[in-house]
């Protein structure tokens, strides 16, 4: 389903996703898709999690990316705070990606 | 270790029980039905997982690292992500294991 944003954005949420997919199919159903779906993202999330690299070619890779622990500032207070060292996801879309919502 | 399409063939193969040609026709679905709405200037919001946006860039002066050269770069449009709260979590509550195994 297609929904606007206040920035007048149009989004898709997983479930349209889903219901998108499952209009292409002959043989799976919607509940088939939707299964299928779940496991492709929890399998980049556990990936992602313990430390794997995700790389869909075409699509674009997903990696974690290091940062070093810093002195924050608690932006309405002032007051100082440490931040700890973290890792973070990071995207890198692939060249198909790129080109295709790139204006050319 | 890398989370590659051979992998999320793998997993629908095991834990959903689809066959292996199935299995790879849906997995190349679901990453173009994302790049379809990229393209079409749509942004893709996974729950648990995070959002794909679009960001437009204007023009801006570039440099030829190799020969100094000043190039302009075009205005663009390109695709970020956005992970979760969850999936930030996640990753959050593995940063110990995470850091030893990076530091190997």
């Amino acid at each position: 389903m297609s929904d606007k944003d206040q920035d007048n954005t149009r989004s898709v949420a997983k479930s349209g996703i889903v219901s998108r997919l499952t209009q292409k199919q002959t043989q799976l159903t919607e509940e088939d898709v939707e299964m299928a779906v779940n496991t492709i993202l929890d399998n980049m999330v556990d990936g992602l999690v313990s430390g794997e690299r995700v790389e869909i070619r075409g699509f674009g890779s997903l990696s974690l990316h290091f940062r070093p622990p810093r002195v924050g500032r608690n932006p309405k207070t002032g007051e100082q705070v440490e931040v700890s060292a973290k890792y973070v996801p990071h995207f890198k879309p692939g060249n198909e990606l790129k080109h295709r919502v790139d204006y050319v | 270790m890398t989370i590659t399409k051979a992998k999320l063939v793998e997993a629908l193969f095991d834990e959903v029980g689809f066959n292996k040609r199935e299995a790879k026709e849906l997995i190349d679905q679901f990453f173009e039905e994302i790049r379809l709405s990229l393209e079409q200037g749509e942004v893709v919001k996974i729950s648990g997982f995070g959002s794909f946006l679009l960001r437009d860039k204007s023009s801006r002066p570039g440099r030829n690292p190799k020969t100094g050269e000043e190039v302009p770069i075009s205005a663009r449009r390109v695709v970020t992500f956005r992970a979760s709260q969850k999936l930030k979590s996640k990753i959050a509550r593995n940063s110990e294991a995470l850091e030893k195994q990076f530091s190997e």
